[in-house]
C-alpha cells in the first residue's frame, strides 16, 4: 500500500494546491476537480470577518496548509505562524522565507533558523527552501517534517531546471520531499514524481490556466501516474523489504 | 528593437527606453500580451484595493501645478485625532483594510507627531499604511514606521533638474536629491515597499518615466528584499489653471504603464481614480495590481463633510462595492488584505 505520511498524518493525494492568484469563487471547483488533501494559502491573504476572506473559499475537510510568505526572518515566520494557529488554521506549516523581491527566492539560512523556532514552538514545519543538499540535512536534523525544494522560481512555470540538485536531496533525505514552485505543466509534475518526490505543490500553473478545474484534474492524473512510474521503477527499495533482494538467499 | 526586447526574458534600462520610444506605440497590442501573461504569473487574478485619506492640506510649497499651492487660496483643513478615527471607522466599514494617509507639506500643521498620531489611530483600523507625505527623515521614517505604516510613496513630479527648479517656486520641495533619497531613508528605516513616479505630463513623458524606471531599478537593487511600486498620475486640471508643457493622452498613458510593467513585472501598479473608470477597468489585467475605490480626495469627507478642499478631481468616483463587481466581471479577484504587520 502506497501511503503519504506527513507529520505523522496520512494523506491520499499527494498533489497539493495553492490558493493565491484565483478568482477566489473558483476554488471550489478547482479543488473538487484535482482532490488534493492540502490546500496552501498565505496568511497575509486571510481577511478573518472581512471582504473576499481566503478561508472561506476553501472547501471544509481539507487539511490546511498556512505559510509564512511576506516573512522576510525568521522571527516574522515564527509570528505569521502563530497567528495562523490563532485563526484556526492548524499546527502543520510551510515555512516561506523569501528576501528576494524580483525572483522570490527562499532565504535558505533565515529559513533553516525559522524551522527551529517553529519546531520549538510545537508547529509541523515544512520549509520551502532552494534545493541544497546541506541545507535540506540541516533541515531535516532540526525537525522538519518534509522539505520542500523548489523546482524553479515561483510563477516561472519553468519546471524542473533544479531536477539534479532535488534528486540529490531525495537520495539522501528521510524526510518526506515535497517539490514546490515552478512546476508549470503536468509532464513536469509527472517528471517531479517519477524521480521519487514524495508529494508536488502548485498553484499558479492551475491559476493561471485558461480553465483551472480542468487543469487541476489533468495535474492530479500527471502525479497519480507519475508516482506509479516511480513505483515500478528502480526506484529506491522501500521500507519493509528486505535489504539484500539479490544475495540475500545466503542466508 | 522593439521586437527584440518584447521577446526577451528579462529587460533591462535600455529595454524599457526602447519600449517608451514613439516606435514602439505602434506595437501596443503586442506590449499589452506580454504584459497579461507576466502579470498573471507573478500576480494571477488579483487585485489589491485600498483609499486615501487626506488629513491635512497645508502646504508651505509653492508648485505651479499643485491644488495645494501655499499662494492658491482653497479651503485649507486638519483632522483631529477625533475626525480621524471617525473617517477610519466609515472606510473601514466599506470592508477595506489598506488605507494610504496623504498631507501636504507643512511641519507646522501637520508635522512628524501628527502624522505619527494618525498612523497610530489608522492602524488600529486597517492592516496596511501607506505614507505619501513630505520626504521624511531617516529617524523619522523610522519613528512613523514603529507606529504601523508600512509603505512609503514619493513622487519625483520630474526628474528633470532645470524643470524641477522652474516648477518649485519656494518651500522645502525644492530640494531635488532631499526628496529623489526619500525612498532610500525609508527603506533603511524598514518599510517593506516603497512606490515611485512621475507627474505626467509636467516634463517629458518618456524622459521621466525612463527616470523613474530608473531611480525604482537602482533602489532595488540596493534593497532587494524591498517591494516596488509605480504610479502614473497625470496631470489634470487644479485650480492653478497653470498651463502644462503635454497633454498626456490615454494611449501614450497605457504605453507607459504597460513598458514599465515589461521592465520590472514584479513591480506593482496602482491607477488612481484621476482616471476614468472606464480606463481603469480597461486596464484590468494590462499590468494594474491595485485600484482605489470609494475615494475622496478632499480632506476627511468619508464620515461627513469635507474639511478641505481637495487636491486633484477624480475621475472615478465608484465605491469599494461597484469597484469589486466591476474586478470581478472581468474575472479578477478583489484583494482586500495582503500583508501582515509584523
Amino acid at each position: 500500500m502506497d501511503e503519504f505520511i506527513l507529520a505523522g498524518r496520512q494523506f491520499n493525494s499527494r498533489l497539493i494546491l495553492g490558493s493565491g492568484k484565483y478568482p477566489l469563487p473558483m476554488m471550489k471547483e478547482v479543488v473538487a476537480a484535482g482532490e488534493p488533501d492540502i490546500v496552501t494559502l498565505a496568511v497575509r491573504r486571510v481577511n478573518a470577518g472581512g471582504a473576499e476572506n481566503i478561508l472561506d473559499h476553501i472547501p471544509s475537510g481539507k487539511t490546511l496548509l498556512p505559510n509564512t510568505s511576506g516573512a522576510r526572518n525568521a522571527r516574522e515566520a515564527l509570528t505569521i505562524a502563530r497567528l495562523a494557529r490563532e485563526l484556526g488554521c492548524g499546527d502543520l506549516i510551510k515555512i516561506e522565507v523569501i528576501t528576494d523581491n524580483k525572483y522570490l527566492m527562499p532565504d535558505n539560512e533565515e529559513t533553516l533558523e525559522a524551522v527551529k523556532l517553529l519546531v520549538k514552538d510545537g508547529f509541523a514545519a515544512l520549509p520551502y527552501m532552494n534545493p541544497d543538499l546541506v541545507m535540506a540535512r540541516k533541515m531535516a536534523e532540526a525537525g522538519a517534517a518534509a522539505v520542500m525544494p523548489l523546482g524553479a522560481p515561483i510563477g516561472s512555470n519553468k519546471g524542473l531546471t533544479t531536477a539534479e540538485l532535488i534528486a540529490l536531496i531525495i537520495e539522501e533525505i528521510e524526510v518526506p520531499v515535497i517539490i514546490d514552485a515552478g512546476l508549470g505543466r503536468p509532464s513536469q509534475a509527472c517528471e517531479a514524481m517519477e524521480m521519487g518526490a514524495d508529494a508536488v505543490m502548485l498553484n499558479t500553473a492551475v491559476a493561471t490556466a485558461a480553465d483551472p478545474p480542468a487543469m487541476a484534474k489533468a495535474f492530479a492524473l500527471a502525479v497519480k501516474a507519475g508516482r506509479e512510474a516511480f513505483l515500478a521503477g528502480l526506484g529506491r527499495v522501500c521500507q519493509g523489504e528486505a535489504s539484500s533482494p539479490l544475495t540475500g538467499f545466503l542466508g | 528593437m522593439v521586437e527584440a526586447a518584447l521577446k526577451k526574458n528579462r529587460r533591462d534600462l535600455h529595454d524599457l527606453g526602447i519600449l517608451l520610444s514613439p516606435a514602439a506605440a505602434a506595437y501596443l497590442e503586442d506590449m499589452a500580451s506580454e504584459v497579461r501573461r507576466e502579470t498573471l504569473r507573478f500576480f494571477g487574478r488579483n487585485i489589491g484595493l485600498y483609499t486615501p485619506l487626506y488629513v491635512a492640506n497645508y502646504c508651505v510649497n509653492e508648485c505651479v501645478y499643485c491644488g495645494y499651492n501655499r499662494s492658491n487660496q482653497i479651503r485649507r483643513g486638519r483632522l483631529t485625532e477625533g475626525e480621524i478615527e471617525d473617517e477610519a471607522r466609515a472606510i473601514a466599514a466599506t470592508g477595506l483594510t489598506d488605507i494610504l494617509l496623504l498631507t501636504g507639506e507643512s511641519r507646522a500643521q501637520s508635522g512628524v507627531k501628527y502624522i505619527g498620531r494618525a498612523t497610530e489611530i489608522l492602524a488600529r483600523h486597517f492592516k496596511s499604511v501607506g505614507l505619501e507625505v513630505y520626504p521624511l527623515k531617516t529617524e523619522e521614517y523610522q519613528y512613523l514606521q514603529n507606529l504601523g505604516a508600512d509603505f512609503v510613496s514619493v513622487y519625483q513630479e520630474t526628474y528633470d533638474p532645470l524643470l524641477y527648479n522652474k516648477v518649485h517656486l519656494s518651500g522645502p520641495k525644492k530640494n531635488y536629491a532631499w526628496r529623489f533619497n526619500a525612498q532610500e531613508r525609508a527603506l533603511e528605516a524598514g518599510f517593506r515597499g516603497v512606490a515611485f513616479g512621475a507627474l505626467l505630463g509636467l516634463g517629458d513623458l518618456r524622459r521621466d518615466t525612463l527616470a523613474s524606471g530608473a531611480h525604482a531599478w537602482l533602489i532595488s537593487k540596493k534593497f532587494p528584499l524591498a517591494e516596488i511600486a509605480f504610479s502614473t498620475p497625470r496631470l489634470r486640471p487644479c485650480p492653478n489653471k497653470e498651463k502644462t508643457s503635454c497633454q498626456v493622452g490615454e494611449t501614450e498613458l497605457t504605453q507607459i504603464i504597460l513598458a514599465l510593467k515589461l521592465f520590472m513585472p514584479w513591480a506593482g501598479l496602482s491607477l488612481s481614480t484621476r482616471e476614468r473608470a472606464w480606463y481603469r477597468d480597461n486596464m484590468i489585467g494590462l499590468g494594474v495590481t491595485r485600484l482605489s475605490a470609494g475615494v475622496k480626495t478632499a480632506v476627511g469627507g468619508h464620515s461627513g463633510d469635507d474639511k478641505g478642499d481637495e487636491q486633484f478631481h477624480k475621475s472615478d468616483s465608484r465605491d469599494v462595492q461597484e469597484v469589486c463587481r466591476a474586478i470581478i466581471e472581468r474575472g479578477f479577484q478583489p484583494v482586500f488584505n495582503d500583508y501582515v504587520r509584523l
